[in-house]
């Protein structure tokens, strides 16, 4: 966009990204964990897109280069949106695993693995 | 440095209800509330895209995530409601200063050293065909073949192993 | 806004005309012919209490019906009604995106919401299961309606609506010269896509015979059974905004949109020059009444809608899972082999041979699918079998001689 800096969406990726952090950190119930990761994905996404969009018109004025830079970033969006749509699958399903064997799901009761 | 014109305010606007739908994810004691407040941040994330000129990428976003992904949380999350839910609040003081403080300090490092060179208004030239689907596949099935091989590979691992996990015990 | 004026005009179609077929008059008394029944129902719907039961979320019971509501009426944004040439030229269609198949994908996953927050915020646990059925039911059939739609995106080559409709006034099936349009319904993988387009359409908006998630003699009215009033008359309303926006989708990527007639009047002209003044009031009548020719291709697809409904039986909720995921899936995706094949064919070796063997190819696949179905349905675990471990899940094998109390209620 025209009158919006870079440092806005950039700033706005990283407070995504650090309330994604305080909520991996602080809350107890798996699924809402993962539904913090997500948000960490999604904030890196927003960075990337818009480094993709900002960045390439900064270094030089070629437009082959321009739309050749511009699109790797965007190709990494559509990577980090399809890993994460695997891992979401895969991890439901070990939530949903667990759930089975015992009744209440709470991250800190998950250490049998704990050496 | 000209920010007061429509472009920035509207970006502000939709920022806000980011930052908020966020902290809402975070501190609902309702997991189905957190879960509909990601929703709000991942539409309002779209529009963001939108904006960058990556429409693409933006519709995505709600056909994936918001469409399909998000849908399976709340499929989880309502199945798996119990009904003791205070334990699983955060209500831990000396966990929430330091997470808080951590967080904090993230903001300040990462910003003082990347965002403070970017703080100029810029005004991006964008390609003519920038972020519409022709040159995503284009792209996609040309310059990046293997990732894309690789990534198809990764979801049919993901289908038959969320297969394999929910399917019940036959004995 | 002519869809909002159309809707209540769905609402009296579909008593009349289910009345019709039932052998029985529908409503006819309170208008002539009964045409001002929805304007009753609206105002009984208003005026009826509003209850709000005890201990439902309060925020998520209220905005269920607006989440359900909001996808269907921006459904219609990216459709083009008439020519985007000319008179029309700005009206048409309200956002010309370039992504605008995505769009109607984007919109319809949306409107899984609606019903899931509609069956947890019923607070009981009836409600709640109704709802997750119905948004397991919506999320199957999105998968074989996007593919569908991908395989006419392919042979369009843009994902922007009227770019399709555009690709489909060229002559019939490649043949140079010919003067019938080349609606996509009358190309063979296009024929297939429409049916398989027109069953998810039918399942995407909770129509019988996919209905089983708000039958009423079913789950107690399964998902909308704690609504009353307004919000019911929402969710009522969002449903045949539904059906009619999918119409004119459907009417535009299937059916070729706004044009009249499968004729290219304009090429007939030219032919001979006689008919001229016939095919020049043709094409004009054709293009002023642009709306009107999609709109009576929507209300004929919600006509279909309601034969449809009024024909079959509703379907069981593992045969339903069981179309979406294992005939209808296969078959979209086998199209969309079939379509990729057809556009390199006929970009190598040109028009005549590369139908030859795309129609040959064709044929194999449907024949395999069909032996490959029929292999399936004969082997497998039998209805009865089925049915105990719905009941019982820990049974998993049942023998002709079992005198356990699940084998002998079959």
């Amino acid at each position: 966009m025209n009158g919006v800096p870079l440092g806005g969406y950039l700033l706005l990726g990283l407070l995504m990204f650090a309330i994604g952090v305080l909520g991996v950190v602080l809350r107890r119930s798996p699924v809402v964990i993962f539904m913090c990761i997500e948000l960490m994905l999604n904030a890196a996404n927003l960075t990337f897109l818009s480094f993709a969009r900002y960045l390439p018109s900064l270094r030089s004025d070629d437009p082959a280069m321009l739309s050749r830079q511009a699109v790797s970033g965007e190709m990494m969006v559509i990577f980090v949106m399809a890993i994460a749509a695997a891992e979401v699958a895969v991890g439901l399903g070990i939530i949903m695993a667990i759930f089975r064997l015992r009744d209440k799901v709470d991250v800190d009761d998950l250490n049998v693995l704990r050496g | 440095m000209n920010l007061i014109n429509p472009n920035f305010i509207s970006f502000v606007i939709l920022a806000l209800i980011a930052v908020g739908a966020s902290l809402g994810v975070v501190f609902c004691k309702n997991p189905v509330r957190s879960a509909i407040c990601l929703v709000i941040s991942f539409c309002v994330l779209a529009v963001l895209y939108f904006t960058l000129s990556a429409e693409m990428l933006g519709i995505t976003q709600i056909v994936v995530y918001a469409g399909a992904i998000m849908v399976l949380f709340l499929f989880v999350v309502m199945l798996l409601t119990t009904a003791n839910q205070e334990s699983l609040n955060p209500k831990l003081d000396w966990r929430l200063i330091l997470a808080s403080l951590f967080a904090v300090g993230l903001i300040a490092v990462i910003g003082f050293r990347a965002l403070l060179p970017f703080n100029q208004t810029i005004t991006p030239r964008a390609p003519d065909g920038y972020g519409g689907p022709q040159e995503l596949g284009m792209a996609l099935f040309t310059r990046f073949g293997y990732p894309f091989e690789a990534i198809s590979l990764l979801l049919m691992v993901g289908i038959v192993g969320s297969i394999l996990l929910a399917k019940r015990r036959v004995r | 806004m002519p869809i909002f004026m159309v809707m209540p005009l769905c609402i009296w179609l579909e008593r009349r005309l289910l009345a019709f077929m039932q052998d029985r008059l529908g409503p006819n008394r309170v208008g002539p012919m009964g045409l001002l029944q929805p304007v009753a129902d609206g105002a009984k719907l208003f005026f009826k209490e509003d209850i709000m039961p005890a201990g439902v979320d309060r925020f998520i019971y209220i905005l269920a019906p607006a989440v359900a509501l909001f996808p269907a009426v921006t459904l219609g944004a990216v459709v083009p009604y008439a020519a985007p040439i000319g008179t029309y030229g700005l009206l048409t269609p309200v956002a010309d995106v370039n992504i605008g198949v995505l769009y109607i994908l984007a919109m319809s996953s949306l409107g899984v919401y609606g019903t899931v927050f509609a069956g947890y915020s019923g607070n009981n646990k009836f409600s709640l299961l109704g709802g997750l059925r119905a948004s397991a039911q919506l999320i199957s059939y999105e998968l074989a309606m996007g593919m569908a739609l991908a395989c006419m995106v392919m042979v369009s080559g843009s994902l922007k609506i009227s770019d399709i409709v555009l690709s489909q006034e060229s002559p019939l099936w490649g043949i140079k010269g010919v003067d019938i349009e080349n609606w996509n319904a009358f190309t063979p993988f296009g024929f297939l896509a429409m049916i398989i387009f027109l069953v998810c359409m039918i399942a995407e908006t909770n129509r019988p015979p996919f209905d089983l998630p708000e039958a009423e003699n079913e789950l107690v009215a399964g998902y909308h059974t704690e609504y009353s009033s307004m919000k019911f008359a929402t969710f009522y309303m969002g449903e045949y905004l539904a059906m009619l926006m999918f119409g004119t989708v459907f009417a535009s990527v299937f059916l070729g949109g706004y044009n009249f007639l499968p004729i290219n009047w304009h090429a007939w002209a030219m032919a001979n020059s006689g008919a001229a003044p016939l095919c020049d009031f043709m094409e004009k009548f054709s293009y002023y009444l642009g709306p009107v020719w999609l709109l009576g291709k929507a209300i004929g697809v919600v006509v279909g809608y309601i034969w449809i409904r009024a024909t079959l039986p509703r379907l069981r909720y593992d045969q339903l899972m069981n179309l979406g995921w294992r005939t209808l899936l296969p078959a979209a995706v086998g199209n969309l082999m079939v379509v990729a094949l057809w556009i390199t064919a006929t970009a190598t070796y040109g028009t005549g041979i590369g139908w030859l063997i795309t129609l040959v190819v064709m044929a194999i696949w449907l024949g395999i699918y069909a032996v490959t179905v029929r292999i399936n349905r004969s082997k497998g675990i039998q209805f009865e079998e089925r049915s105990v471990m719905m009941v019982n899940p820990s049974v998993t094998t049942i023998s002709a001689n079992d005198k356990s109390p699940e084998a002998v209620v079959l």
